[in-house]
């Protein structure tokens, strides 16, 4: 599985900050069309490694592909091709949110209008909102309405429903959902089971900067061998744990 | 030629990162006062401070004694004498203070105190001399005629507004570019626009950009200010004045680009901004001339790019001179402005 059917690969990436081992020798590959989870709990080096393939950290050692190609030499290519939304990032509150969104699209050489863009998170009547006065939720509909300005072919989503009520979470889900079903690739992290279990073909568990399972979330789950109590049907929290002793959010 | 390039209707990436610097500008009221009103209300002190017409009498206390009433009379309607009235006792303090420029202790003859470094203390003393000396009954041989004459542009105060719009300028400049800068860095807005296909040039380009459009209020109210309220005079033309002004706000912005590109937060960019700009306030001649200074540090002083604006400034409103003759400090300017943006660029900090 490489060149043009490749959405991401990465190998034996390394990422130290001085003496602690943020990434150590994590690999895995996300297919064309596939919708890929890091799941792990805080700290396992979700963040880090997702950072590294965005191309922002230049990792210790290892290597990367996004859609076949290095980020040395093809940042201004993949850059178009790509969209991010990161764990952190404010957008300025005094911007409305057309505007925000007319700037990010004025980076584009290509994709959706800005009506578009509005009808496709559910945000047309913010539009003349201020940033700063949204919602958690209509926030990160934005920011994801941002990484979607130059229709790309690979999406990139660091922890995207962290700290949202449910019924925001599942709006969100809707709306990666539609961006899968025309193709989209996307490489997520998470550290919520159901959102894994919901999104994701695929996902590795990352625990110290290491991938310590796998495998599409059934699979995971058959892992377990029979659900011991009837009504508890086996999740990937249960994976988690019988595979490290800990709970996912126990820190 | 590769297929065009289609912006969904967006603007340039410049024009809206610049229209986004903009709007966050206008939508900050403190910003609007530091542009706008702060150079007013500095203008207004200096108008104050410094009112067209007439000169300032002469200050003068009398300590108390048998001829102190005789002294006061003499005093009271001598031109360009004011008397004030002191509590007994606090005549020295007064006089220490600046609150009276001279006082009168009468003796007789009567001994005038005052301090002969002080040109005014100096001025108070001829006043007081001549009229206490024609009270007494000293006969004046003539008396001249006058012809008061007031040349515009050969005041302080003529010679101080120049140094107050390079003084906003530069302020308005650093400040504001800096302050935007580290904002987007502590929010990890900077972070999230390089993970777009955004040029980090035009980003940088932008901030100044935006930043000059301000530039007509910005220096031009303290101007404008100057000329319909304190009577300053224009020389130079309008067109070589807003050349100057322009290239100045663009060396600034280098300047200010150049202290915000690795600075994480608001204490770290204003310590880097005072450490930058307080030295300029004194050395550069914005409130008296930085002739004052050693020659050794001449050198040094007219490399600084508030020198250089402030100088063009002066030579353009002041003595009415082309873009020619302040081409030196055009290219200090330049040369801060090119500089700043170059070395910005290479170690700007976006994560």
């Amino acid at each position: 599985m490489t060149g043009i059917m490749t959405g991401v690969m990465c190998s034996n990436l390394i990422k130290r900050y001085g003496d602690v081992v943020a990434v150590d020798r994590l690999s895995f590959e996300v297919a064309r069309g596939e919708c890929f989870g890091l799941l792990g709990p805080n700290g396992a080096g979700k963040t880090t490694t997702i950072e590294i393939l965005e191309g922002l950290l230049e990792p210790d050692a290892g290597d990367v592909q996004i859609l076949g190609l290095t980020w040395r030499g093809h940042d201004g290519e993949l850059r178009q091709r790509i969209g991010v939304q990161l764990q952190e990032t404010q957008l300025a509150d005094k911007l409305t949110v057309e505007e925000t969104l007319r700037l990010f699209r004025s980076f584009y050489h290509r994709g959706r209008t800005i009506d578009e863009l509005l009808r496709l998170v559910e945000l047309e009547s913010k539009r003349r909102s201020w940033v700063g006065r949204l919602s958690g939720g209509q926030r990160q509909r934005l920011a994801v309405a941002c990484a979607l300005a130059g229709e790309p072919d690979l999406l990139f989503l660091d922890e995207p429903t962290t700290g949202l009520d449910p019924q925001s979470r599942r709006q969100l889900w809707h709306l990666l959902a539609e961006f899968r079903s025309q193709g989209g690739t996307i490489l997520l992290t998470t550290h919520y089971m159901d959102e894994a279990e919901t999104l994701c073909d695929r996902v590795a568990i990352v625990d110290h900067g290491r991938v310590i399972a796998e495998g599409s979330p059934r699979e995971l789950i058959a892992t377990l061998g029979a659900p011991r109590v009837v009504t508890h049907q086996g999740t990937l929290e249960d994976v988690f744990v019988a595979l490290t002793g800990r709970h996912l959010r126990e820190e | 030629m590769t297929t065009p390039i289609d912006r969904g209707g967006s603007w340039h990436p410049l024009v809206e990162l610049a229209l986004a610097r903009l709007r966050e500008f206008a939508r900050e009221p403190e910003a609007i006062f530091w542009a706008f009103i702060f150079p007013i209300l500095m203008s207004v002190a200096l108008a104050i401070a410094f009112p067209g017409g007439g000169s300032k009498p002469a200050i003068v206390g009398i300590e108390p004694g048998d001829d102190a009433n005789g002294i006061h009379e003499a005093l009271e309607h001598a031109p360009g004498v004011t008397v004030r009235d002191l509590a007994p006792g606090t005549e020295a303090r007064a006089l220490r203070e600046g609150e009276v420029h001279l006082l009168v202790v009468p003796t007789s003859p009567p001994t005038y105190r005052f301090d002969p470094a002080r040109e005014e203390s100096r001025v108070a003393r001829l006043l007081v001399d001549d009229a206490l000396k024609h009270a007494a009954g000293r006969p004046d041989p003539w008396s001249a005629r006058e012809d008061p004459v007031q040349v515009p542009g050969s005041r302080y105060v003529d010679w101080l507004i120049p140094g107050i719009v390079g003084l906003n300028i530069m302020g308005t400049s650093m400040w504001g570019i800096g302050f935007s800068i580290v904002q987007a860095r502590m929010r990890k807005l900077l972070k999230r626009l390089v993970a777009s296909p955004m040029h980090k040039r035009e980003y940088l380009l932008a901030q100044v950009g935006g930043r000059l459009i301000l530039l007509a209020p910005e220096a031009g109210v303290p101007l404008l200010f100057g000329v319909f309220v304190l009577g300053l005079p224009i020389r130079g033309s309008l067109m070589t004045t807003s050349i100057v002004c322009l290239v100045g706000a663009l060396a600034f912005g280098g300047v200010g680009l150049l202290l915000a590109s690795r600075a994480r937060t608001f204490e770290a960019i204003s310590g880097l901004m005072n450490m930058t700009m307080v030295p300029m306030w004194v050395l550069s001649g914005v409130f008296f001339s930085s002739s004052n200074f050693p020659q050794a540090v001449q050198p040094l002083i007219q490399a600084l790019p508030l020198t250089a604006l402030i100088d063009a400034l002066r030579a353009v409103v002041l003595d009415g001179v082309g873009l020619a003759a302040v081409s030196r400090e055009l290219a200090v300017l330049a040369g801060w402005g090119l500089g700043g943006f170059a070395l910005a660029l290479r170690i700007f900090r976006w994560t």
